[in-house]
């Protein structure tokens, strides 16, 4: 078996009397697309904030890469090559397309603390900016301020950050949320090859997407994974038919 | 409407042609406004940077130009006197040379902004504003209570402090002199707005939770904006003492953090010339209207609530047409 990537092993996590995460474990494999679905409430955020590190497990270790994460902060997760995207976008919006690319960038080199030289002219940050903008098609918004980005080119905006990290893993919550069918479908396709470089972790509610992309899912329910298979596994896992997808599905 | 740049580059000239023509005038008190307008735009620059980048909303900044200008006070006190400042562990004695005091308040300022940073920044919002308030408050009554250096009264110092190649008492110099430092203090902040830090920091006030999943801290950023930010304040306080040759303490005041942030809210936050058009008015204002009534900060509070009201890229933004703030 090849190792995991990004592991979770029996993590809990309760606010109160609602236990939010109980006993998750999942892992990701390299090359692979491993979907996380379930209704409203069943957690999957709290979930993603556990293992991108926003939130602390009550019980349960996450690993990157072999290593125990699980009392590291979001920010050397990410150093450690756990790229995210955010279900509510969460960019400079004030700032240009190509300078939240650079943010990224910058963050990947480890080096902020130079107070002289102008970021926007650097070369190195600004190749792999550009890079990134190139591979999700935003290379003519780089100048556009990032406020003025249509709610789909925000999320590819999203996805060029992520990637200026040369992320060995990528952590997606709902990176379809609010997209049209087009711009939905050029994300799948560019998912779909983003797989060999980056295995990804995705929450998405978009089942076509779902279906098209993953190799395999997970079914969170109530904060508890009811299953975990293969595409035609979970269509025909009955538990899941009962509590998530419906007969029809 | 005028462009930003042409209105930046129209402050230079006046910053430049209003004393040369006091000069020619044989207007000195002119000279000393103008001194006054240029300091108070560099300890504005300084909160900028942590205000206007970092979105920190010190009501503080007072303790830097107060520590500036204690800074001033205490060494040339010495230095007049002929005591030394300390005599133990080592011999420190008084100076009146104005590059090391200088140095001596910005390395005191810096200090003293890591500490109170450290502590205020596990804060944000109101609490940072209340708690950077408070910090202001304890300076203010201990200089108060200082009653070796003046307490209540503060310390007078007899003759202006030197500074190498010019005569400080002749005020077109020492104007000069403040010119320069002030337009260092501008091509630095220019400098840093556009660099890398100041970049991870201009996104560390809009979505700190971004620039924490590219592996940034963003409260480390904001910690190093803040000492630099109080560096430049109390760079600008010890300038500001040896105007005077006075200090006091009113220089920790909550009423001077609240200049200090008027002059930015006046000019523009977060825009580069933002604290030096604010300084340059507000000084005006003080003069003119001042002159009019004892009670000119009616006029002063109106026009700051007509800009706040509708004018939010301050008096840059309403002439520029540009409301929004970064490039």
């Amino acid at each position: 078996m090849t190792e995991a990537v990004l592991e979770t092993q029996g993590i809990s996590k309760s606010f109160g009397a609602l236990r939010a995460s109980r006993n998750i474990s999942l892992d990701l494999k390299p090359g692979e697309i491993h979907a996380i679905i379930g209704p409203n409430g069943a957690g999957k955020s709290t979930l993603i904030a556990q293992i991108c590190g926003t939130l602390k497990p009550d019980a349960g270790t996450v690993k990157l890469l072999g290593r125990d994460v699980t009392h590291d902060p979001a920010r050397v997760r990410a150093q450690a090559g756990l790229g995210r995207t955010f279900q509510i976008s969460s960019l400079a919006m004030e700032d240009t397309v190509l300078q939240n690319a650079i943010l990224g960038a910058l963050g990947a080199s480890g080096r902020p603390w130079r107070f002289f030289s102008d970021a926007v002219r650097d070369r190195d940050l600004r190749a792999a900016a550009e890079e990134a903008l190139n591979r999700v098609g935003l290379e003519d918004q780089a100048r556009s301020r990032t406020a003025e980005l249509s709610h789909g080119q925000r999320r590819q905006l999203e996805v060029a950050v992520a990637l200026t990290l040369k992320p060995k893993a990528l952590v997606m919550d709902e990176p379809m949320a609010g997209m049209g069918s087009e711009g939905s479908k050029r994300l799948t396709g560019f998912l779909d090859n983003l797989r060999q470089e980056a295995p990804i972790l995705l929450v998405e509610h978009d089942m076509d997407a779902v279906f098209a992309l993953a190799d395999r899912i997970s079914v969170l329910v109530y904060g508890e994974v009811i299953a975990t298979g293969t595409v035609d596994e979970i269509r025909s896992d009955k538990a899941v038919r009962e509590a998530y997808l419906g007969e029809d599905a | 409407m005028i462009r930003e740049s042409y209105l930046n580059a129209l402050t230079v000239l006046v910053l430049l042609a209003v004393p040369l023509w006091a000069v020619v005038a044989d207007e000195p008190f002119t000279i000393t406004l103008m001194t006054r307008a240029a300091i108070f735009a560099i300890a504005a620059i300084g909160l900028n940077i942590a205000l206007g980048i970092g979105g920190l909303v010190s009501l503080g900044h007072a303790v830097f130009f107060g520590i500036g200008g204690y800074a001033m006070g205490i060494l040339a006190h010495h230095a007049q006197t002929y005591t030394a400042v300390f005599e133990w562990p080592l011999l420190i004695e008084g100076t009146k040379s104005m590059p090391v005091i200088w140095l001596v308040a910005v390395v005191l300022s810096s200090l003293a902004a890591l500490v109170i940073g450290i502590l205020s920044l596990r804060t944000t919002g109101v609490y940072f504003i209340m708690i950077t308030l408070a910090f202001g408050q304890m300076f203010f009554f201990f200089a108060i209570s200082w009653a070796e250096y003046g307490g209540e009264d503060g310390l007078s110092i007899y003759v202006r402090n030197g500074f190498p190649g010019l005569n400080t008492l002749v005020p077109i110099e020492f104007y000069g002199l403040c010119l320069g430092v002030l337009l260092l203090v501008l091509v630095f902040a220019w400098r840093l707005s556009k660099s890398p830090f100041g970049l991870a920091l201009n996104a560390a006030r809009q979505a700190p939770v971004r620039v924490e999943t590219v592996g940034l801290d963003p409260v480390r950023l904001k910690l190093v904006a803040f000492v630099i930010s109080g560096a430049i304040t109390g760079l600008a306080g010890a300038m500001f003492a040896d105007l005077n040759r006075f200090v006091s303490p009113t220089m920790f005041s909550w009423q001077t953090s609240g200049e200090i942030m008027i002059f930015i809210i006046l000019g523009g936050v977060g825009r580069l010339f933002g604290p030096v058009v604010g300084a340059l008015v507000f000084v005006a204002l003080e003069h003119w209207l001042g002159g009019l009534s004892d009670y000119w900060h009616i006029y002063l509070g109106l026009l700051l609530l007509l800009i706040v009201l509708f004018g939010r890229g301050g008096l840059i933004g309403m002439v520029s047409g540009r409301r929004a703030v970064h490039d």
